[in-house]
């Protein structure tokens, strides 16, 4: 592990700057989640900065997850999963049945925590997403492969077997052709959902500087256990617990000066 | 030994009593283990019986005459040619019809159906379906096709062995679409595909290997079927590859040469019975070194 992964999550935020003041891409509230009769998303109030990095943390369980697949629908795949409540994003509520969820997805993409390569080869991999929104030339298309991978930092590692199957790649060099093969598409908002739990040291940290870069042209939701990485990546971060958002702050005044006995019990590790 | 002394308050073990149970254990090991090795030797040389004398017989009758000319009176050295084209024949139509259905039912059941009642009645049905006697099978189409259609034919033959293909391929294709990660889905639709494009364009790629293999071992199943045929295709001595006219099989040859009483025409049912053990063999294989590289 670097020396940067084995610092406090204190020390780590409070050498950061203070985050710029964005205005708002995505304004959740009064939102309730509700898996059968299990309510596990509870009154969530949070807005999301535009171009920025919103980290949720929080206890296995507490919601955080849940929430993330609240924002590209994702819980519509499963029978007895609804949400009530406002998700905005351009005006619109995206809890709203009318909304073309294959359209919502374009514009929101994800990132799963384990590597999903599909079977096919690292540049059909891109072109799968890229085909279903947009009629491009092969020309065009091929461009496109080497810009969503160069800015994934991965072409230079595979640029010579693109034909290649992706199954053939790392699992840290899987994990970025999945962010070039959601990038590749030109989402307005990523979302991450623990991208490097089940990656090395160093494929994670790839995948951090990956975000940091990432964050100039997108707006950014991770999901994290890891409260460094929470630290090192995030400009604001909200806390999580038993289904409730129980604050949200700068990075820096997280790690630093928590408001909720809860959240400083939490990142000081007493519980969780 | 530090065993036999008390612990726990109860008295120390007795060694005598210990060695005894010790000695009724590996005997009932040793008898277990003769029982399954003379099962295993029991199951072995019926096989390899069975194999030696049909490769004995079949292989002294191969000529190449077998291959060139058709079924032929007794005594005038016919061949099976009529038969092995109708079975070509036969099990590639039944083949093309039943996949299909069955690719589409499996991926109902694995992709749209998995909790619905709906699903679980189609899944029962299936396979029962998958060990109904095969005889009925051939009565149904006999039901449904010969008697309305005035007669034997060569399609109602391909029917019935679309019928048997269609439970083996619904089997294996919902259980190798069930074997991939529901993640890889949730990839897919997270990207902005429709279900179906998820379905068609990654799940299908990720279980081509499984679902070809289904298709292989269906294959095998259905070209070695004898009873389905006799009610439908009927069989035909003379050269008819038309599929509204009765049409030749190697099984129902067989079926129809190893019961007569001409000794060339025994020669013959054992010629065939080789040439579909090698076909079946083959496919076989074939099935294994396509699971094989998906393994790699």
């Amino acid at each position: 592990m670097s020396m940067t992964q084995q610092q406090s999550p204190t020390l780590q935020a409070a050498t950061k700057p203070e985050a710029a003041l964005a205005p708002t891409r995505i304004a959740i509230s009064d939102l309730d989640f509700f898996y059968g009769t299990n309510r596990a998303l509870k009154s969530i109030v949070l807005d999301f900065p535009e171009k920025q990095v919103t980290g949720m943390i929080g206890p296995s369980g507490c919601g955080k997850s849940t929430l993330l697949r609240v924002l590209n629908r994702m819980y519509d795949l499963y029978p007895g999963q609804r949400a009530t409540g406002k998700v905005m994003m351009d005006g619109d509520n995206l809890l709203d049945p009318s909304i073309d969820l294959n359209q919502l997805r374009s514009r929101i993409g994800m990132v799963f925590q384990k590597p999903t390569p599909f079977p096919m080869s690292i540049a059909d991999n891109i072109a799968f997403g890229v085909k279903l929104h947009e009629r491009l030339s092969k020309a065009e298309m091929a461009e496109r492969i080497e810009w969503s991978l160069t800015r994934a930092a991965l072409w230079s590692e595979v640029k010579d077997r693109l034909g290649s199957s992706a199954a053939g790649l790392s699992g840290g060099q899987q994990q970025r052709l999945c962010i070039a093969r959601t990038i590749a598409v030109r989402p307005e908002v990523i979302l991450l959902d623990e991208p490097t739990s089940a990656l090395d040291p160093i494929s994670t940290l790839k995948v951090e500087e990956l975000i940091d870069e990432l964050k100039r042209d997108f707006t950014i939701v991770i999901v994290t256990h890891n409260m460094q990485q929470a630290a090192r990546c995030a400009d604001r971060v909200a806390f999580f617990y038993m289904g409730e958002m129980v604050e949200v702050a700068s990075a820096v005044t997280m790690f630093t000066a928590p408001k909720q006995r809860r959240t400083q019990e939490y990142i000081t590790g007493r519980f969780g | 030994m530090s065993a036999t002394t008390a612990i726990g308050g109860f008295p120390a073990r007795d060694d005598k009593v210990a060695e005894s149970l010790a000695r009724r254990r590996r005997l009932v090991d040793r008898a277990v283990q003769g029982l399954c090795i003379l099962a295993t030797l029991i199951g072995l040389v019926a096989l390899a019986s069975i194999l030696f004398t049909l490769l004995w017989r079949g292989f002294s009758g191969l000529r190449l005459s077998v291959l060139t000319e058709i079924t032929k009176p007794p005594g005038s050295n016919g061949g099976l040619l009529n038969a092995i084209i109708g079975s070509l024949i036969q099990t590639a139509i039944g083949t093309s019809l039943g996949t299909p259905v069955g690719l589409l039912v499996g991926t109902f059941l694995s992709e749209y159906a998995r909790r619905s009642w709906l699903g679980e009645a189609v899944r029962f049905v299936s396979d029962v379906l998958l060990s109904a006697p095969s005889i009925l099978i051939g009565l149904f189409i006999y039901q449904l096709v010969v008697e309305p259609s005035g007669g034997f034919s060569g399609i109602a033959g391909c029917l019935a062995l679309a019928v048997l293909v269609v439970p083996i391929v619904v089997r294996t294709t919902e259980d190798m679409l069930r074997l991939i990660p529901e993640s890889l889905r949730e990839a897919a639709i997270a990207l902005g595909a429709p279900k179906w494009k998820s379905i068609v364009f990654v799940c299908y790629r990720a279980a081509l290997d499984g679902i070809a293999t289904g298709v292989l071992l269906a294959i095998a199943r259905v070209a070695g079927e004898t009873a389905p045929l006799l009610f439908t295709s009927l069989g035909n001595l003379n050269w008819s590859i038309s599929l509204a006219r009765p049409m030749a099989s190697l099984p129902v040859t067989i079926y129809q040469y190893a019961g007569s009483a001409f000794e060339d025409w025994v020669q013959l049912a054992w010629v065939g019975a080789l040439l579909i053990t090698l076909g079946v063999l083959a496919l076989n294989i074939a099935a294994r070194f396509v699971l094989r590289k998906r393994s790699d």
